[in-house]
């Protein structure tokens, strides 16, 4: 897949685990009906503290976000195993998250569904880069590039075919391993 | 090998395989819930069709336990979900709320929220419930969809939790592609002094590994101190793992697990074959330290996330405003003994909310008697607020009307095992994460107590 995106990032901090991304009152969505698909991306992000984060990562009464782009800290995706997190990212249109390292089952939950690009830093960026900043976001590349500086960002390697395919099913019967529908 | 690498070695026809390999394992057992399994089954359809068959019924356990004693109509509407799945696809291992197999359930706010509202099958809390009913053995492969999945590591089995997609791809296969994990052995030496729980040891580890110390990683417990230790002490433990990034967590097998093991699956006539994995004189860990029971010390993991270790005594001016003691580690029966211990013939200071895991410790506290007065009793005499409906209840917030939980911004000390912002309701709201003596003696005093004070 060739492509570059360029949007506004959403900056957050260390250990952004599910119930901030998805708050537990909204799992009784269920991601595969799509109008309950869609409910659950308005609400991305809804759970982190105000206080913290003025900024709405979605607008009221939006199911869209402006940010395609989040840049976090370490441990992102910690907490439960729920898969309503990643697709409510992707529900809101978020196309990759940045963090300086990711929580294991929310990672596997990215490339599971294909819902988002989970890419690791190199650098700490969220203490380089703030809310709002326009970022360009080179996948051919592996390069986010910030107010004229780019930073490298680690290759995603045997996982990203599967993203690329749109998940490990869509994968899975590209490659054979269960038969086509 | 080490265990980990051992099991799925076994379950992927290897004769070995080194740690960041990826491999296709065969599925032991299925585990989902109310709020991932309508998910888990609309991928199922979605990927294999309206008709198609799950891959071997026996093998998938269904267990509502989140969301269950709300008047939310989606919640109510979830365990429909679950319940006429189970009817199509003929699935004997499901723990419903309701005894009619063709019946809607729906909560009745108007009973109150503590007096039982569930049918004769119900059990609870799904980690809770698996090895009550037979389905966790040594050596064996269980997959969830649920974080805390690996709590059956205590029985030395390989379990992680996963998401929708994943489980709606082994309902179909029976298989799914992992990577084996890293190992990091912990060994435990000496003996807990009185006061300390299993609880304060996996805070304590936590606490030294960091809230992300074993990420991608198997954490291994071995050792003299961990023989020592009940099947509910190593449960309470390898539920944790996922708090510092633990992939699964492993336990040797010894004479208690098959005890335990054996005794669950002849009284539900489950699966009674199973082959443990050994210990190996050669294994290769990223990490390997000892730790000396006999030197921990009560201790509480602060707001915001699990990592955050303090002793109990140095906290004595932190006042709260609720005490909480349930869920999968802190609301088995053993749990409410120790907690009952501390409260006997005093009064809480504090709101204090006590959800048993599953309905059997429900059954278990009020049958248990102390000097004549069933433990249910002494709780409630102490102004605990017990609840007969066992589940998740506040642990993880749920709807707004949900048992225990925080509605407004408050400190509360909880005997479970998360802490992130807004995980017990409220967003604003502080837990504290600390062990059944611990939470007691604080919601005697009103501010975190060192248990020590009343536990000799
Ligand atoms: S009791 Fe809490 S931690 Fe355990 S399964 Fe339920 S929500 Fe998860």
């Amino acid at each position: 897949m060739s492509k570059v995106i360029t949007s506004p990032v959403y900056v957050c901090a260390d250990n952004i685990d599910t119930d901030q991304i998805i708050p537990a009152q909204y799992l009784t969505l269920v991601p595969t009906i799509p109008e309950e698909y869609e409910k659950l991306g308005s609400y991305a992000l809804i759970g982190l503290p105000d206080a913290l984060y003025p900024e709405r990562f979605v607008q009221e009464g939006q199911t869209q976000t402006q940010y395609k782009i989040v840049i976090a800290g370490r441990n992102f995706g910690c907490g439960s195993s729920r898969e309503h997190a990643p697709i409510a990212l992707g529900a809101a249109g978020v196309e990759a998250v940045v963090a300086e390292s990711f929580a294991r089952i929310f990672f596997r939950n990215c490339v599971a569904t294909g819902e988002l690009y989970p890419y690791d830093s190199n650098e700490r960026l969220c203490d380089l880069v703030k809310t709002g900043d326009i970022a360009t976001l080179d996948f051919e590349q592996d390069t986010l590039t910030v107010h004229g500086k780019t930073y490298s960002l680690k290759p995603l390697g045997e996982v990203r075919p599967v993203i690329d395919a749109g998940g490990i099913f869509n994968y899975a019967r590209q490659t054979g391993m269960i038969a086509s529908k | 090998m080490t265990l980990t690498e051992k099991i799925l070695a076994r379950a992927s026809g290897k004769a070995h395989v080194e740690p960041g390999a990826n491999v296709w394992v065969n599925v032991d057992v299925l585990m989902t819930h109310d709020v991932c399994g309508p998910g888990t089954i609309g991928v199922f359809k979605r990927e294999f069709g309206k008709d198609a068959k799950v891959w071997d019924p026996r093998k998938v356990v269904i267990i509502p336990d989140h969301y269950i004693f709300t008047a939310d109509s989606m919640s109510n509407r979830n365990v429909d979900i679950l319940r006429e799945f189970v009817r199509e696809q003929g699935l004997p291992y499901f723990y419903d709320v309701i005894d009619d197999p063709n019946g809607h359930w729906q909560f009745d706010a108007s009973r109150g929220q503590t007096k039982a509202q569930y049918g004769s099958r119900y059990t609870g809390v799904c980690h809770t419930t698996l090895p009550w009913k037979g389905h966790t053995r040594p050596g064996e492969i269980l997959f969830g969809t649920d974080s805390h999945t690996c709590m059956a590591g205590a029985f030395n089995q390989f379990a992680t939790g996963i998401g929708n997609t994943d489980a709606g791809f082994i309902l179909g296969t029976g298989k799914l592609l992992i990577k084996v994990p890293e190992t990091m052995r912990f060994f435990l030496e000496g003996a807990m002094q009185p006061g300390v729980m299993a609880k304060d040891v996996i805070l304590h580890v936590i606490g030294d590994i960091g809230f992300d110390g074993a990420t991608y990683r198997a954490m291994q417990w071995e050792g003299p101190g961990v023989y020592a230790m009940n099947m509910d002490d190593r449960m309470t433990i390898a539920n944790m793992a996922i708090e510092a990034g633990g992939k699964n967590a492993m336990f040797p097998c010894d004479q208690k697990t098959l005890d335990y093991v054996r005794e669950r699956t002849a009284e539900n006539g489950t699966r009674e074959d199973f082959e443990p994995v050994e210990l190996d004189a050669d294994q290769k860990f990223i990490y390997d330290k000892v730790f000396d029971l006999s030197k921990l010390e009560p201790t509480v993991a602060c707001h915001p996330d699990p990592g955050q270790r303090r002793l109990a005594k140095e906290m004595s001016s932190v006042q709260l405003d609720r005490a909480y003691i349930g869920s999968c580690t802190g609301g088995k029966t053993s749990d409410f003994l120790a907690f009952a211990q501390v409260v006997k013939g005093r009064s809480v200071k504090i709101d204090t909310f006590g959800v048993p895991a599953t309905t059997k410790v429900v059954r278990e506290l009020k049958e248990t008697q102390w000097d004549g007065q069933s433990v249910w009793n002494i709780l409630e005499s102490a102004g605990v607020r017990m609840t007969e409906n066992a589940s998740c209840a506040a642990c993880l917030g749920g709807p707004v009307d949900t048992f225990g939980r925080l509605n407004k911004p408050m400190k509360c000390i909880s005997a479970t095992n998360r802490n992130f912002p807004g995980r017990m309701g409220n967003k604003e709201s502080e837990v504290y994460l600390a062990s059944p003596y611990t939470v007691a003696a604080s919601a005697l005093t009103g501010r975190v107590t060192d248990p020590r004070e009343f536990v000799s």
